[in-house]
């Protein structure tokens, strides 16, 4: 339901901010609500405060796993239908 | 735009429709409530639903806060801007939700300055920062901050409120309806209005994204063991959605009722704990609060601390909630418990519509109804070439 | 009678002046404020005749007339202000009747205190778009409200343009099988409004894509592709102006969501406010409903002109009682693009 939205840190800022771009969109943000976020990490964005970091890895694998299910099952449908 | 296009593929979606066809047993059938409104936007914006076989069907929950805010809820912020004469800022959603007397808070705005001595505003913020150097730029200005929400935007008001205290601001406050999402859950699984209805035929949900990554995976794990219901919490793409599906149809036949985690790369079992910390510093729980469509429910709702009393309109304004009955022919009770579908509704689509929204459901563009209606209601009619 | 030095008028004051209340009443407040303000950068032989109305040759043809009022704010927006956007926006409107747009009026509803510096932006602003339209402002007038009566300046453009016999665009005419062409990326100038509107405070490089499409107009009529509508699309956005065709011609349409151009900046901005591009306003594109054979001929037409390089092809009509407009989506599924309900409004949700 919260519109939330993965942005990238380009720069941090004083008093818990820092600015934040999403396909060349920039937006200064709030942080206080995590910690330890570096330039360079993607945040999930909602209401112009970052709610927690998004884990590139964690996104790939996600990504694979859709890929590799999505594989087998074609395969598997191809092969039903021969 | 990362993390929101690859989410997007067509390519990986046919897989993971191929995945779903295999999948599910042609024997019987599925049904899953999303819980959130996000997912019902994503499934209705993208047509998620032609993807899934026949007998897979979602049904829409209540996790849209503001179709669930109560008419008298509205009414309150309407009557402390006219009465009081306060600044109410307020994010887009609500301004358009009928409240009594055929007012909403965007035709309230239209009628003031007619209204005697008293000077309110209303106005469209984006963030409850907005909200707080509004009140910090004019300190004669009595600015109100409208909180509505579940637990992933009730941290940003915690944040303003303790701001508002560190600064002394003698001029802010927040009108305090944040709501919590295992209760609402809760409601659609236990209640005595469930018997009127009938037992829910849900056989599992799809968990909130960006609620989960704050309150964490753990709080869902009652639900699945309580009620043998399984729960995929889900992103909001809607390859997560897709994916989020086909792995509670695989717990569904393996006869599994828990927790899974989809949305792994923004969720953890243990959630955002230093957002939770700020949380219960700043709110308690209310025992009881109405919320729309779905009556009063114990524990539902949060309110601002007594240690925070200089902060909550609702003390420093003498303002009290009065409830309003729902209009008697909406089915707003029964589609967000998923017993009934928008179409079953008498009013649906006549009397109650996106522009005239009656219930709740209808009030949001994320409620079942006006989904349905906005998206969907063309799947009752054939195309011809 | 002594001798008196020939009338010295003090020139407007341009940095610190502001509109008041003399400025409407009909005296020389006025006139000075139109013949320095207005008559002065518009410059043309009509405006400099000093008549309330101007007298101009009957061209051979249908006459086409069309009016807007302008309410735009902010005034000045990236790629342009109320100004160009008007004389734009009129030239437009009649152009996609498939006229040759001829002159234009302007009508000026000033706010008192509104700063004459602003004003004298406008108007030159307005001043080039209509020489580099070659479409000149030959009448116009001004009034003057109390302050807090309206919103800095509003103003009204009426249009004249010319059409020959049988060139027929109208919204009525879509038949089952045409194809629908955008001309470029939609969603640009309710954007870029939107980014400069304080409280949603974000910085991108979107900008306003105001702009006088009769050139390009021209550039389609002369391919001799088979168009049967025409139609900018304007407020509320492309689905309104497909919604309107659709409804007027009876028919229904189906959509390419993978087809639409878009700029990734606009389609970012509008993720961050929970809206769809599809509703938000242009100011410098077209929606054309071409027969399907004429197709890839129109579309070769516009893509040589600047301002449809980025056009597309993005859906085709079909019969439907109902007069849906659908859209495929990215992912393969069906939904309704339906009428806008009220105004979009930035979501959380």
């Amino acid at each position: 339901m919260c519109l939330a939205l993965p942005c990238r840190i380009v720069e941090l800022l004083p008093g818990e901010q820092a600015r934040i771009e999403m396909a060349g969109v920039g937006k200064e943000v709030s942080l206080a609500l995590v910690d330890d976020v570096a330039v360079g990490d993607y945040v999930l964005v909602h209401v112009g405060y970052a709610l927690t970091r998004l884990d590139p890895e964690e996104a790939e694998k996600t990504l694979a796993l859709f890929a590799e299910l999505g594989e087998v099952a074609l395969l598997e449908t191809d092969a039903g239908c021969a | 735009m990362k993390f929101i296009d690859e989410f997007r593929d067509g390519g990986l979606a046919s897989g993971l429709a191929a995945a779903i066809r295999l999948a599910a047993k042609r024997t019987r059938d599925y049904h899953f409530m999303e819980f959130c409104g996000g997912h019902t936007h994503a499934i209705a914006r993208y047509g998620v639903s032609d993807l899934l076989p026949p007998n897979v069907r979602m049904i829409h929950g209540p996790g849209c806060p503001v179709c669930v805010l109560p008419v008298g809820r509205i009414d309150m912020a309407i009557r402390l801007v006219r009465e009081a004469g306060v600044t109410l800022c307020s994010y887009g959603d609500p301004l358009r939700v009928p409240a009594s007397g055929g007012l909403s808070l965007l035709k309230a705005k239209a009628g003031l300055g007619r209204n005697g001595g008293v000077r309110g505003d209303i106005r469209m913020i984006y963030s409850s920062a907005d909200a707080l150097r509004l009140a910090q730029r004019e300190p004669e200005r009595q600015v109100v901050f409208f909180a509505i929400g579940f637990e992933t935007t009730t941290p940003p008001t915690a944040v303003v409120i303790k701001q508002a205290q560190a600064l002394g601001l003698k001029n802010f406050s927040v009108l305090c309806c944040h709501v919590l999402t295992p209760s609402a859950i809760a409601s659609i699984l236990e209640s005595p209005a469930v018997r009127q209805w009938g037992s829910v035929p849900l056989d599992g949900f799809i968990g909130p994204a960006h609620v989960s990554t704050i309150i964490g995976s753990r709080p869902y794990e009652f639900f699945a063991e309580e009620y043998r219901k399984p729960v995929v919490i889900a992103g909001f793409e809607p390859l997560d959605v897709m994916q989020a599906i086909l792995m509670l149809i695989t717990q569904v036949n393996d006869g599994r009722a828990v927790v899974e985690n989809e949305f792994a790369r923004a969720v953890t079992r243990e959630g955002n704990r230093k957002a939770q910390q700020l949380v219960a510093e700043v709110f308690e729980l209310r025992r009881s609060f109405a919320w729309r469509g779905l009556g009063e429910l114990p524990y539902s709702a949060l309110r601002i601390r007594g240690c925070f009393a200089d902060f909550d309109a609702e003390r420093r304004f003498a303002v009290d909630y009065q409830a309003v009955a729902d209009h008697p022919a909406c089915e707003c009770g029964a589609v967000l418990r998923g017993v009934k579908r928008p179409q079953d509704c008498r009013i649906f689509g006549s009397a109650c519509t996106p522009e005239n929204p009656v219930g709740s459901c209808m009030v949001s563009s994320e409620g079942a109804c006006a989904a349905h209606y906005s998206f969907g209601r063309f799947g009752e009619v054939a195309v011809a070439k | 009678m002594s001798a008196q030095r020939k009338g010295y008028v003090r020139p407007l004051d341009l940095r610190h002046g502001r509109v008041d209340m003399t400025h409407g009443s009909g005296g020389r407040a006025m006139a000075q404020l139109i013949d320095e303000l207005f008559a002065s950068r518009l410059g043309n032989n009509y405006l400099g005749q000093g008549n309330d109305a101007a007298v101009l040759p009957m061209p051979p043809g249908r006459l086409v007339m069309s009016t807007d009022a302008h309410v735009v704010s902010p005034l000045f927006f990236p790629g342009g202000d109320i100004g160009c956007l008007s004389v734009h926006g009129t030239i437009n409107d009649v152009a996609v009747m498939g006229a040759t747009p001829l002159y234009l009026a302007a009508g000026f509803i000033l706010e008192e205190g509104f700063p004459l510096g602003d004003l004298a932006r406008l108007v030159d602003s307005m001043a080039h778009a209509a020489s580099a339209a070659e479409v000149p402002l030959v009448t116009g007038d001004t009034k003057v409200v109390q302050q807090g009566k309206g919103d800095g300046v509003y103003i009204t453009t009426t249009g004249v343009g010319v059409v020959a016999e049988g060139a027929d665009w109208s919204g009525n005419r879509a038949r089952p099988g045409d194809r629908i062409i955008v001309s470029g990326g939609i969603g640009e100038h309710g954007m870029a409004i939107m980014a400069q509107r304080e409280s949603i405070g974000f910085a991108a490089n979107i900008v306003s894509d105001s702009a006088a499409l009769h050139r390009l107009i021209a550039a389609m009529r002369a391919s001799g592709a088979e168009i049967h509508a025409l139609r900018d699309p304007t407020r509320g956005g492309v689905a309104t102006t497909l919604n309107e065709i659709a409804r007027q011609s009876g028919v229904g349409m189906m959509l390419q969501e993978s087809a639409l151009p878009i700029q990734p900046a606009v389609a970012a901005a509008c993720e961050f406010l929970g809206l769809d591009p599809l509703y938000v306003a242009n100011e410098g594109k077209l929606l054309a409903i071409v027969a399907p054979a004429d197709a890839e001929r129109l579309l070769v037409a516009m893509r040589a002109h600047p301002l449809g390089r980025h056009a597309a092809i993005v859906g085709s009509v079909h019969e439907d009682a109902r007069h849906f407009v659908q859209m495929t989506t990215t992912l393969g599924g069906r939904r309704i693009v339906d009428w806008l309900t009220g105004d979009q409004l930035p979501r959380i949700c």
